[in-house]
């Protein structure tokens, strides 16, 4: 086993992701399986072969530095769960 | 114990673009909160962000600036954390091939140079602006969110461990800065968050070679901000260490009205970015031909300057350093040297009074009333002798009052030196005759009170009288 339940844990909370006790199994075993198959991938020969910067056969495509209309400021908060003065509204940040 | 003191800074700084990084919102500083903003900036679901070419052009200028090796294979990733600030739950940067590499600075400390290497530069995007309902970040219930900044553009220059003191970190961020400016990349206003560091320190056991423990403290955007907070941290870490104590390794935060650091005691677990690459943005290949004509087409920078200064003009290499760590400043004293000012003279003149001026009302030199041109022409007034050095001080406050040209001033003032020997003489004989001690004591062997003398002519030709002229008559008399 590549994964452990504490390796899990941590990773809950680094998502932001509550667990049940009860799915602590399962889903250690699902991030073995992953581990696993990248093992599968590990133990092909790549030598001369390139790395893959990226899955796709292109690079350099940039913008002009040219303003573009910005969203109403009424649109932009339309989906936020609260609002205040024209900001986004958040919960507490820090705990004391 | 004695320690040594072991400091890292790294440099954020905004670049000066119309737009975002990866989106056409303006950057404009003081917009109304949440209305330079879109689906691409915040973050919602299936937008394509696209980078601004603007941004890599002013990134790598800067890396060749920063003496860095410009990587001729460049991508972006993510870097994943929590923050309200950050819509996206990820912050677009650069991870493990960064823009550019193995850079330094050389700063000058006490007249002493040294070499401060950079370890990278990366571009990102700039996160939001938090306004907390209490008055800090702990006691407040809920946080207003302005996402304006998000996504303005930066460049993070992180420099190796190499600086010892708060004066040298200072001098390193006034030098960055420098560069920065010179390149007009940035608008580097400090107190709109344009440029500010966050610093690490730690101290070790003199003759120790591994680092201590250290504490970062971020966003300070003020040079006596970042000297203040890190002569705070040293004493502070200095006295857990002689007491026998561990330093935690943690973020402080930075009290400027109480002028201490404050832990930030968050019950996070260790911090892992759990960076990867990013999957909608594509790689930027810069070859060494672009690099060489980027390279070509770099303005003179500050150090080059310095150095011509020293060579052209014969100044000293405090006065160079001192006339180039501002471009407005250096292109000022050009502009007046080229007007055909006596270089020394300007140098004095802009480093003296017009500091002053500047310095006291808080202004750039590119507010001032007095131009590179009418700074030129008063100078040229005291070279040719039309007016005296003291006089010109009068002048100078006139000019800085009214950007009057100096020439215009000295007439209708009737501010010209008096350098008819005829008219000081009258002035010479009446002093004579009105103060026979000190001519006594002059002529009794104490050579000094000629200068009471001298000072008493200056006095009744209301400062018009060549000095010169005046100890010369003067003494043509008394000794005769």
């Amino acid at each position: 086993m590549k994964v452990t339940a504490k390796d899990v844990e941590s990773v809950a909370i680094l998502s932001r992701l509550e667990l049940k006790e009860t799915d602590m199994e399962k889903y250690t075993k699902h991030l073995n399986a992953f581990l696993e198959y990248a093992d599968v991938m590990t133990s092909l020969n790549t030598d001369g072969v390139k790395p893959t910067d990226h899955v796709l056969p292109l690079q350099n495509v940039f913008r002009e530095d040219v303003v573009k209309p910005s969203l109403d400021r009424e649109l932009a908060l339309s989906n936020a769960p609260q609002r205040e003065d024209g900001y986004f509204k958040v919960p507490k940040i820090l705990e004391d | 114990m004695s320690y040594e003191t072991v400091i890292g800074l790294e440099i954020h700084s905004e670049l000066k673009t119309n737009t975002k990084i990866f989106c056409g919102c303006a950057t404009t500083f003081g917009a109304e909160q949440n209305t330079n903003v879109c689906p691409v900036c915040l973050g919602l679901p299936g937008v394509l962000p696209v980078i601004n070419k603007r941004v890599v052009e002013f990134a790598i200028k800067a890396g060749i600036a920063l003496n860095c090796k410009i990587n001729n294979f460049s991508k972006f990733d993510r870097k994943n954390y929590y923050y309200p600030d950050l819509p996206k739950n990820f912050q677009t940067s650069q991870f493990d091939l960064p823009i550019a590499e193995f850079g330094y600075v050389d700063i000058e400390v006490d007249g002493k140079v040294k070499r401060i290497r950079i370890t990278r530069i990366h571009m990102e995007e700039d996160a939001g602006k938090l306004v907390h309902s209490g008055t800090t970040i702990k006691d407040s219930a809920t946080s207003n969110v302005d996402y304006n900044r998000t996504g303005v553009p930066l460049i993070e220059i992180v420099s190796e461990p190499d600086i010892s003191s708060p004066a040298e970190a200072r001098a390193y961020m006034e030098k960055v800065k420098s560069v920065l400016e010179y390149l007009d990349v940035s608008n580097c206003k400090m107190e709109e968050g344009n440029l500010r560091a966050d610093v690490n320190v730690s101290l070790r056991k003199v003759g120790a070679t591994e680092l201590g423990t250290k504490a970062e403290m971020k966003n300070l955007n003020s040079f006596k901000m970042i000297e203040n907070a890190l002569a705070y941290e040293i004493e502070r870490q200095e006295e857990i260490l002689d007491d026998g104590g561990h330093i935690v390794q943690e973020t402080r935060t930075w009290d400027d009205a109480k002028g201490i650091t404050l832990s930030m005691r968050t019950k996070e677990a260790a911090q892992d970015y759990r960076y990867l690459p990013e999957p909608d943005l594509l790689p930027i290949i810069t070859t060494d031909e672009e690099i060489e004509e980027y390279r070509r087409g770099l303005p003179e920078l500050p150090d080059a300057r310095k150095e011509r200064f020293m060579e052209k003009f014969d100044l000293s290499s405090y006065d160079a350093l001192v006339l180039t760590t501002s471009r407005q400043m250096a292109d000022y004293f050009d502009a007046a040297v080229r007007n055909g000012a006596d270089a020394k003279l300007v140098a004095n003149w802009i480093m003296g009074d017009l500091s002053k001026h500047l310095n006291s009302e808080n202004k750039d030199i590119s507010e001032s009333l007095v131009t590179a041109e009418n700074l030129a022409a008063m100078v040229t007034l005291i070279s040719k002798g039309t007016i005296s050095s003291k006089i010109a001080k009068t002048v100078f406050e006139q000019m800085w009052k009214t950007g009057d040209d100096p020439e215009k001033i000295v007439k209708e003032k009737g501010l010209v030196q008096i350098t008819d020997t005829k008219a000081i003489e009258e002035i010479v004989d009446a002093v004579i005759a009105a103060n026979p001690k000190p001519v006594e004591d002059y002529k009794g062997g104490n050579a000094k009170s000629i200068g009471f003398l001298v000072g008493q002519v200056m006095k009744q030709s209301k400062g018009k009288a060549n000095p010169g002229l005046v100890n010369e008559l003067l003494k043509g008399k008394l000794d005769a």
